[in-house]
């Protein structure tokens, strides 16, 4: 154990007269691992959020294509789909995007049934339950600067402008599922959109075994050969590949970083610097042993990138999880207008930092181990002499 | 005092191990806080909206609701699409400084 002591002793002092260049390393290895686990972290969080809440979506979702695309759908089939073994309640849902000229932004307008005054946990007021209400998202909320007892003014279908009562405003913190949601009766929706009579945007079905949802959907397939039916399921496999790290722009951001490292364990692989040789040399010559030389170039390399490594770590957590991914947000941003402020919810395992230390720490350690093997077995005066 | 360097490397990793470990309970308590209150509100907010996709991108009805994208359709666009001309790489991208943003709070 000693002997272990002495040569990381001796390891960090060669370290140190190369300070400078050592310290280098570090930053540029500590950004890298703290890139790479940015964004294993927040597509980890994004996606679970993900999972976890729309787990409240409908079973089963029936959209009617007509001419190769999507179309409103007659309220009549819901009849015959409740007719189903295993469906339950069959409800058309009316909603929409509503381009908001007053901000330049898009809204999402979404109706909902009749019934008696509904409160939600993560709702200020409540629900719209009379004619010419609505409840807005925060981020509606603030384009307009409006609020509950406040009103705000819409365009209908037909050019006419719309006055309705503020009711209910979501809070920031379900942001990432209404910040652009306005709210409606579905009879107020429908007259400001002008859907025809007896059509819907598509129909919401209840099942009411999961492992039967499938089946309901084939069923309706067949019953109904211009539809497209949506499980729940499917919707959660949508954002498991929305969201994951080897998608979109988060792949081209992971991946410049990953070529980054590789550079950098390349540069380390490809040889070692003149000054390094003689120091093998001469070490080899004061009578150091090959196995000694290279556990003085394993602690060496381990001494950087586990230092890297942690920092690499400790800023990624805090950049995702205390500040809120501020430096990812812009690019997971595009060109929305209205963006929620993003919280995270955390999710992190001890696999993510294993897989993450291993696919970084060990090819850097072995890297530096590597090209060290040949000086060290090389004879010293040779060595020396270059 | 002086402390050897192979001490002084020591106790920075045992630090920013510590650091490492704290963060990722704390990261692990608020989500186990958030799971039991915040989540069940956002989900019963899904369930009573019948809210089928996040609202996070709001520049395009495929981005908006990437799980009601229609992606059979021929001439749609949905996320991560190839593009469907040439002119879509060498079209440049709209002057958006016309676009106001939402007032601060």
């Amino acid at each position: 154990m000693r002997r272990h002591l002495k040569i990381l002793e001796f390891a960090l002092s060669a370290l140190w007269r190369r300070r400078f260049k050592n310290l280098a390393i570090v930053v540029v290895y500590g950004f890298t691992i703290a890139v790479l686990a940015s964004i294993l972290l927040m597509t980890d969080a994004m996606r679970g959020e993900a999972e976890q809440i729309l787990i409240g979506a409908p079973d089963l979702v029936v959209q009617r294509v007509a001419a190769g695309r999507h179309d409103l759908i007659p309220v009549d089939y819901a009849e015959e789909i409740r007719g189903l073994p295993g469906v339950g309640e069959v409800s058309p849902r009316y909603w929409g995007y509503y381009f908001d000229a007053f901000t330049e932004s898009n809204f999402t307008f979404v109706g909902i049934d009749d019934g008696p005054p509904y409160e939600l946990e993560l709702l200020e007021g409540r629900l719209p339950s009379a004619p010419s209400e609505c409840a807005v998202g925060e981020g509606v909320a603030r384009a307009r600067s409006t609020g509950v007892g406040h009103e705000l003014t819409l365009i209908s279908h037909d050019g006419l402008g719309v006055i309705f009562d503020v009711v209910g405003e979501f809070q920031a913190s379900s942001s990432i599922l209404t910040n652009d949601l306005v709210v409606f009766r579905n009879a107020d929706l429908v007259e400001l959109f002008g859907i025809p009579e007896g059509r819907a945007v598509d129909l919401s079905v209840e099942v009411f075994n999961d492992g039967e949802v499938s089946t309901v959907a084939a069923k309706v397939k067949r019953i109904f050969p211009d539809t497209r039916p949506i499980t729940r399921s499917e919707i959660l496999r949508t954002y498991d590949a929305v969201f994951s790290w080897r998608s979109g722009m988060l792949l081209t951001v992971f991946a410049a970083a990953l070529a980054a490292f590789c550079i950098l364990a390349w540069d380390k692989a490809t040889g070692i610097s003149a000054e390094e040789r003689r120091e093998i040399g001469v070490l080899k010559a004061l009578g150091w042993s090959t196995r000694d030389v290279l556990e003085l170039k394993f602690w060496e390399g381990a001494a950087i990138s586990l230092t890297s490594f942690l920092l690499g770590l400790i800023a990624a957590l805090v950049h995702i999880f205390l500040l809120g991914a501020s430096l990812l947000a812009p690019v997971i941003q595009g060109w929305s207008v209205l963006f929620p402020e993003f919280r995270f919810t955390p999710s992190i395992t001890v696999y993510q930092l294993f897989v993450l230390g291993f696919l970084t720490v060990v090819p850097y350690v072995a890297s530096t181990v590597a090209p060290s093997w040949k000086a060290a077995v090389t004879d010293p005066e040779e060595v020396m002499r270059g | 005092m002086i402390i050897s360097k192979h001490r002084a490397f020591l106790l920075l990793t045992a630090v920013e191990v510590a650091v490492v470990i704290a963060l990722v309970v704390r990261a692990r308590g608020v989500a186990a806080d958030l799971a039991v209150t915040d989540i069940l509100a956002k989900r019963a907010v899904a369930a009573r909206l019948g809210l089928t996709d996040l609202a996070i991108w709001t520049e395009a009805r495929y981005t908006r609701h990437p799980s009601q994208t229609d992606l059979f359709s021929p001439f749609q666009d949905f996320p991560s699409s190839l593009e469907h001309f040439p002119a879509g790489s060498v079209v440049g991208v709209p002057d958006l400084t016309g676009f106001r943003q939402p007032a601060e709070p």
